[in-house]
Formats: C-alpha cells, sequence, structure tokens
C-alpha cells in the first residue's frame, strides 16, 4: 500500500518532449514507473524514444490532448513539466479530462493561476499534487515527479514536504528503514495537495507507521496541521520545520516561504506542532533520530 | 510604494490623486508652489508606520515644503532611508474607510476586507470593534463584476451619498488584483472628501514576482534598485537567488528548504563558536555547474563580514561531482580572489567521485566534512575569529 500512488499507476507526461520533461521521462522509466505517452498538440502523432527500467527500448506515443491520451493508454496520473505561462491550461485540460491525478512540478506559475485551477477543480475528481514541486514516489512501484529514486527503497515511513531537497535528505537520513511513500506538496502560497491531505492519506494507508512531516516558514499550513493531527491522526508524527532564521519580510527561495510580520514564522509552526505532541526536531539529522526511536521502538 | 500603487490605481480607472514625486528639497518647493495652497508631504518608502515615524507632514507654504521635504528626506524609517517624497495636495478627508484585496493562502481564495469605521486605525477597529471589518471571500474563478461590487458596497455599509462610486471602486480594484497579479490592493485610507468625493487616498500593491515574471515586463519599472543592498543587487543581476543576513558564515546550497535549513544549523552550531550567523541565503538550484558556483562564490566572498563559507549540497538530481567539479571550477575562475576558508557537505548522487575529486585537489582552503551538522559545526569554528 502507498498513497495517491502505486504500480498500478499509469503517467503521462505534459511537455514530454521539452527539456525537462525528456529529462526526467527518462528517470521515471529508469525508476521502473509506468510512463504511457505524453501530451503536446503541436507534436500530436510523433513519439519519443526512451529506455525502460532494463535497458530496452522504448517508443512513447505524443497525444494531442489529455483526454486522447487517457483513452488510448488508460493513463490515470499527469504529470507536468510545461512552462509557467501555460500551466494553468494544462491543468484545466488535465482536469477536465477528469484525470485523477496531476502533479505539477513547474515552479514560477502565477499564483492566481493556481488559484483559478484550485477554484476550477472544486467538486470535480483531480487531486492536483503541487505546483513547484518535487513530485510523489512510492518507492519501488511508481514515480511521479523528480524525487531521485536511487535514495531509499520501500518501508514503513509516510514522508510530506514542501521542499524538494528537504524530501531527499530526510530519504537518505531513514534510508535503512524505508518509505510508503514520499510526498513533496510544493513551495508555493497555494497547493493542490497540503500537509492536512498526505497526513489523512497515511493515516489510512496501512503500511505506514510513522509520519514525517516537514514544513517551512510562511502561512499557516503548519498550524493547520497541528490541529487536525490532534484531531484525527493516531499514528506517531514526527516534524521539522526550516527557516528559524530567516527574516521578516524577504521570500526565502520559494514563493511562500515569507514571513509577514510575525505571522508565519518557524517557531509558531514548531510551537503548535509540539502542542499537540508531535516531536520536533532542530535539524534534519535530530528529526530523522527521533523518527529512528519511534521506528526501533514499533 | 504609495506612488507606485496610485499609479496602478490610476491606471485602472480608480479616484485618486497622483501628485508629484521629487528627490530633492527644492523640487518639493516647486511642486508645492505648483499645487498651491496647502500640501502634504509624505516620505516614500517601502514601510508602514510613516506618519508616526514623522514622515508625512502638512505644508502650507512652498517654503514649508522645502523645509519639511529637507527633514522627510532625512529620515530613516525602519531602517529605509528616504529618497523621495510625494506632494500632493491637502484634501482633509470628512470620513476615512478602509478597503483591501488580498490572496487568502490559508483558504485559496480571494478575499475582501472592509470598513467604513475607520481606515488608517483598521488595525485598532479590528480589536475593538471586530464587527465592523467586514471580510468577503471572492472565488477566484468568478471574481468581482458588477453584481458582486454591490454585494460587498452593501456588506461593508458605505453610505448612501458615496455608495455608487464605492461599488464603481470596488470594480475597478479587483481590476488592479486581477490584471495586474497582485497578492494585495489596499486602500487606506479611502476617503470620502469634501462634495461626497470618493477618493484613494494613500494605499498600497503588492506584485506576483512569478507572474511579473511570466506576463508583467512592465512591472520592472516599480523595483527601486538603490533600497535593494549592494551585494543582492549584484546577485540579482547573475540570476542568483540571494538574501543578504547579518553574520559571518556564506550559505550555499541546493534547494530552498535545505538552504533555510542550512542556515538554522549554522545558526544552532554558531551558539558553540562565539555567536556566529549565517550571511546569507543562497540557492543554487539543481544545476550547480562551475559557472554558477563561482558566481555565488563571488558574491559572497564580496561580502566582507564573511568569514568562512559553507557549501552544503545534497545531490538529488545533481550529481555530486558535477558540484565538485563546479567548486575546482569555481575556484579556478576566481583565483587569488577566492581568500576565505570553503567548508564542503556532499551528499546523495555520485557522492563517493565528488568526495575524491575535492581530495585530489587538496586546495588549501577547501575542507570536506561527511555530515551536515559537522560541516555547519566546522564553518561556524572557522568564523569565529
Amino acid at each position: 500500500m502507498s498513497i495517491y500512488l502505486n504500480k498500478d499507476s499509469k503517467i503521462i507526461v505534459q511537455g514530454i518532449t521539452g527539456g525537462m520533461g525528456a529529462k526526467h521521462t527518462a528517470l521515471m522509466l529508469d525508476s521502473g514507473a509506468t510512463i504511457v505517452g505524453g501530451v503536446n498538440a503541436r507534436k500530436a502523432g510523433t513519439t519519443v524514444s526512451h529506455k525502460d527500467h532494463d535497458g530496452n527500448d522504448v517508443e512513447l506515443p505524443v497525444f494531442g490532448t489529455v483526454a486522447e491520451a487517457m483513452k488510448e493508454t488508460g493513463a490515470n496520473v499527469s504529470v507536468l513539466f510545461v512552462p509557467p505561462a501555460f500551466t494553468k491550461d494544462a491543468c484545466i485540460e488535465a482536469i477536465d479530462a477528469e484525470i485523477p491525478l496531476i502533479v505539477v512540478i513547474t515552479e514560477g506559475v502565477p499564483v492566481q493561476d493556481t488559484a483559478e485551477v484550485w477554484s476550477y477543480l472544486q467538486g470535480k475528481s483531480t487531486r492536483m499534487i503541487g505546483p513547484n514541486c518535487p513530485g510523489i514516489i512510492t518507492p519501488g512501484e511508481s514515480l511521479a515527479g523528480i524525487t531521485p529514486h536511487t535514495i531509499a527503497g520501500k518501508g514503513p515511513v509516510g514522508l510530506v514536504s514542501k521542499s524538494g531537497t528537504l524530501t531527499y535528505q530526510m530519504m537518505f537520513e531513514l534510508r535503512d528503514f524505508g518509505f510508503s511513500t514520499a510526498i513533496g506538496i510544493g513551495g508555493d502560497p497555494i497547493v493542490g495537495t497540503t500537509h492536512i491531505d498526505a497526513l489523512q492519506a497515511f493515516e489510512e494507508d496501512p503500511e505506514t507507521q510513522v509520519i514525517v512531516m516537514i514544513g517551512e516558514i510562511g502561512g499557516d499550513a503548519e498550524e493547520r496541521a497541528a490541529d487536525y493531527i490532534k484531531a484525527n491522526i493516531t499514528k506517531p508524527v514526527v516534524g521539522y520545520v526550516a527557516g528559524f532564521t530567516a527574516p521578516e519580510g524577504k521570500t526565502m527561495g520559494h514563493a511562500g516561504a515569507i514571513v509577514s510580520g510575525s505571522a508565519g514564522t518557524a517557531q509558531a509552526k514548531k510551537d503548535a506542532l509540539e502542542a499537540v505532541g508531535v516531536k520536533v526536531g532542530k535539524t534534519p539529522s535530530e528529526t530523522a533520530a527521533l523518527a529512528r526511536e519511534i521506528l526501533q521502538s514499533l | 510604494m504609495e506612488y507606485q500603487a496610485k499609479e496602478l490605481f490610476a491606471k485602472h480607472g480608480v479616484a485618486t490623486t497622483l501628485g508629484t514625486v521629487v528627490e530633492t528639497a527644492e523640487d518639493a518647493r516647486a511642486a508645492a508652489e505648483q499645487i498651491g495652497g496647502v500640501t502634504v508631504i509624505k516620505a516614500q518608502v517601502k514601510a508602514g508606520g510613516r506618519g508616526k515615524a514623522g514622515g508625512v507632514k502638512l505644508a502650507k507654504t512652498p517654503d514649508e515644503a522645502f523645509q519639511y521635504a529637507t527633514d522627510i528626506l532625512n529620515l530613516t524609517i525602519k531602517d529605509l532611508p528616504v529618497n523621495r517624497v510625494l506632494v500632493t495636495p491637502a484634501t482633509p478627508p470628512e470620513e476615512e474607510y478602509y478597503f483591501s484585496f488580498l490572496l487568502d493562502r490559508s483558504n485559496r481564495q480571494y478575499l475582501c476586507i472592509a470598513s467604513v469605521e475607520g481606515g488608517v486605525e483598521i488595525e485598532e477597529v479590528a480589536k475593538t470593534n471586530p464587527d465592523a471589518v467586514k471580510k468577503i471571500a471572492i472565488a477566484p474563478g468568478k471574481g468581482v463584476d458588477a453584481a458582486k461590487a454591490r454585494e460587498i458596497a452593501t456588506e461593508a455599509g458605505f453610505p448612501e451619498p458615496v455608495f455608487e462610486q464605492a461599488v464603481t471602486m470596488i470594480e475597478d480594484l479587483y481590476k488592479v488584483f486581477v490584471e495586474e497579479d497582485a497578492t494585495l490592493v489596499e486602500v487606506n485610507p479611502l476617503a470620502r472628501l469634501a462634495g461626497d468625493k470618493l477618493e484613494a487616498l494613500d494605499g498600497k500593491v503588492s506584485l506576483d514576482d512569478n507572474a511579473s515574471e511570466v506576463r508583467h515586463p512592465d512591472h520592472e519599472q516599480f523595483e527601486i534598485r538603490e533600497e535593494a543592498d549592494a551585494l543582492e543587487s549584484k546577485a540579482k543581476d547573475l540570476g542568483l537567488n540571494y538574501v543578504k543576513l547579518d553574520g559571518q558564515v556564506g550559505i550555499i546550497g541546493n534547494g530552498a528548504g535545505l538552504v533555510m535549513s542550512t542556515l538554522d544549523v549554522v545558526a544552532y552550531a554558531g551558539e558553540k563558536h562565539g555567536g556566529v550567523k549565517p550571511a546569507n541565503f543562497l540557492d543554487i538550484g539543481g544545476g550547480a555547474n562551475a559557472q554558477v558556483m563561482a558566481n555565488g562564490l563571488d558574491v559572497i566572498l564580496n561580502d566582507e563580514q564573511v568569514k568562512s563559507v559553507f557549501v552544503n549540497v545534497f545531490g538529488g538530481i545533481t550529481a555530486c561531482d558535477e558540484v565538485a567539479n563546479g567548486i575546482k571550477g569555481a575556484l579556478e575562475l576566481l583565483g587569488d580572489k577566492a581568500t576565505k576558508p570553503l567548508v564542503v557537505r556532499l551528499d546523495g548522487n555520485n557522492v563517493d567521485q565528488g568526495r575524491a575529486i575535492l581530495d585530489e585537489l587538496n586546495h588549501p582552503l577547501v575542507t570536506q566534512v561527511d555530515t551536515m551538522d559537522g560541516a555547519a559545526d566546522k564553518a561556524a569554528e572557522l568564523a569565529n575569529v
């Protein structure tokens, strides 16, 4: 078991012919993920050549629309490597095609575009992960995104993080235990899947025994997650928050990582999590040690 | 800044008085003369609380305008030097209101906040009489049309004599919000002037950098370079994601989250080494080639406060050997300009090859440490001199 993504996931890539799209299609195939094709309206009817996990040549069809790709391949996940100016339309096309999951890797999407997409998908069947995220990996089963599949294997840890590199760092720290699913939800002010969504899914996933939650400055997602944990989560949760030294009013790399006045500080987030019994590490390695302690006591 | 917000207001038909922006007291006098009558001289900085800091004065004559402008241009408000003042006709409001549209990230929608009971003291009103501050959710897909604007004006309780003007202004302010891709459009105070005329007396607009990049090349004009730190300016020209902080350990890393985390870990380590702190945030992203690394090191080594540099890279997609070659190449590019010790921690993809490259380089300035915590400790130790 896992959350959102498993061995039966059939993935298409929107933007499969672009530089990032091509590079990560190759890496996703190498991880063993089932990639069934891509979408680019201007190159519909062509194919792109790649190697699969076993080194065999594969020709992936390029379709004109997401709907067509789904009809022809049975795809149920789309990963988007579309430039920021076109991301909104690409998302809406995928939502209209009723694909169950879209994973938006693109960084730099105007926040009002994301707000419109989020508003548009209310009441529809699609889940969105991202934008500005590394995507999602269920080790040994599937990868929809850019997380390196070589860091860690399958195991009992469920990981949800705003940051890509901190996802990798934490997977590396706990690689001897492994992960049910690791999901990077993205560092933008508005994202489609939140910490709370992932916590809920991990709670329901029998394979996940410990949840590691990584947050960072900006917004109140971590505080909301703390409230949610108190009311709904029975599994042990270990937390980490980045950005204690971030100055007020400066964006720290991620568009959403900004302390505004006294709101969105790392300290407030840490306090909120600790108040509901979540153990919060001061550094990634201390956080991993806390998770390790719990894993060893299970 | 206020005058820039007002330019955007005027562009979208929101009633406001632009006034004249000047950089010298002499020009302030001339502007006051031209406007005639009583004028307001206002400091133009990106900070609130200008009035309390002495940055807003009423001038009865051009000579007074000269005097006040001289004083204000000598002020520093919240660490920002005042380089400009705005001269506008004094138009004493009969009533002051508050109005804003903003991105409500918690609820993933837009929010309108309006109050007809007090403009500039809105925060006080929110505390003492929260019911007087109306919050109205806006669905991003639907937006604000004439009907919604009327609904907002009714909910906010704009009085009858200015009601229709309020409806029009709300529609126009929403245009500022969406057409300029703002995350905040605030009018404070929104004033009811003599003759029941509604006008945006002061305002603030925050723009979304991503959107400015994608579809508003004209937004570049709003950037005030001289207020930015010199190193931040240089980094921006080099395309680097850099924020200057006040510390001694220069930081380079890949990925925003890991770099933020690195700053924290260095600050903790610094507690044991004379209280040294991180000097900057610098995310060189995924492709850490020699040129990007050299540019990053160049900016950091130009920071006089910096005593040591911590390069913290986790090779995800990026391979550590590429990063090691980047460091090697950067040191070659910089030559004698590289004078401060570098602590390097590499982990992840191709880590053995990466570490081997740096071992072989055997550069006197470079120390390799295997763990993030250990490397932070070493960098802090080297900065404590």
